[in-house]
């Protein structure tokens, strides 16, 4: 069962590595925003997977509930600042 | 018994999560558009995030960790579409323009009619 934990955890950190391309290639700035969303999304699965790793998934399991509040935070904000931005609508 | 029953249902979840989350991050990279993007994006690893968590819950057995683990499913099933539904929502109002096929010119002037109809 250990090495099934660690099987899977190497797996979702390549699936989480997939979106990097659309975050440095992306031909709009909403492009990046959205793998990086969606790269957040996917960490809180690795940091509950960490805990079974390590053997202490009652304190991994409260890092990931904090990850997905500052995620879902971040995302909104960003989001906020970029649908009033004037200078990028300018530069494109 | 149970406990090997228990073992390989949470197996069977995670493994499932993994592929639906794979399938998500292919699609991130090979759809054509922003607008389309959003939908591999907020559906498609939404449904693979819980069926990992739910995984790991099944593994854990009637703990409080696994209370914490539907409690963060939850939040995820209610946060992550609407996080991407704002960002959509900011890019429309940018005015970001969306994709169509190259060889699709009357689909293009059949929207335009309707959209000068409708405003």
């Amino acid at each position: 069962m250990e090495l099934f934990w660690v099987g899977t955890t190497v797996a979702l950190v390549v699936i989480i590595l997939i979106p990097l391309y659309r975050v440095a290639a992306g031909p709009t700035v909403f492009d990046r925003l959205l793998a990086i969303g969606a790269m957040g999304a996917k960490t809180i699965g690795l940091v509950c997977m960490f805990g079974f790793l390590y053997h202490r998934f009652d304190m991994f399991v409260d890092i990931a509930l904090a990850y997905a509040i500052l995620n879902f935070i971040g995302g909104i904000a960003v989001a906020k600042y970029f649908s009033f931005s004037k200078t990028l609508r300018e530069k494109s | 018994m149970m406990e090997s029953i228990q073992n390989g249902v949470a197996v069977i979840l995670v493994v499932t999560g993994l592929i639906t989350m794979l399938i998500g991050s292919i699609g991130i990279i090979r759809l054509p558009d922003f607008y389309t993007r959003t939908h591999a994006a907020s559906k498609v690893d939404t449904v693979g995030i819980i069926i990992l968590l739910f995984g790991l819950a099944v593994f854990e057995g009637w703990t409080l960790n696994a209370g914490k683990l539907v409690l963060a499913i939850v939040f995820v099933a209610l946060t992550n579409p609407v996080a991407i539904h704002i960002l959509a929502r900011a890019a429309l109002r940018f005015g970001l323009r969306i994709w169509w096929k190259p060889d699709s010119s009357h689909l293009q002037e059949d929207a335009a009619k309707g959209k000068g109809e409708s405003a």
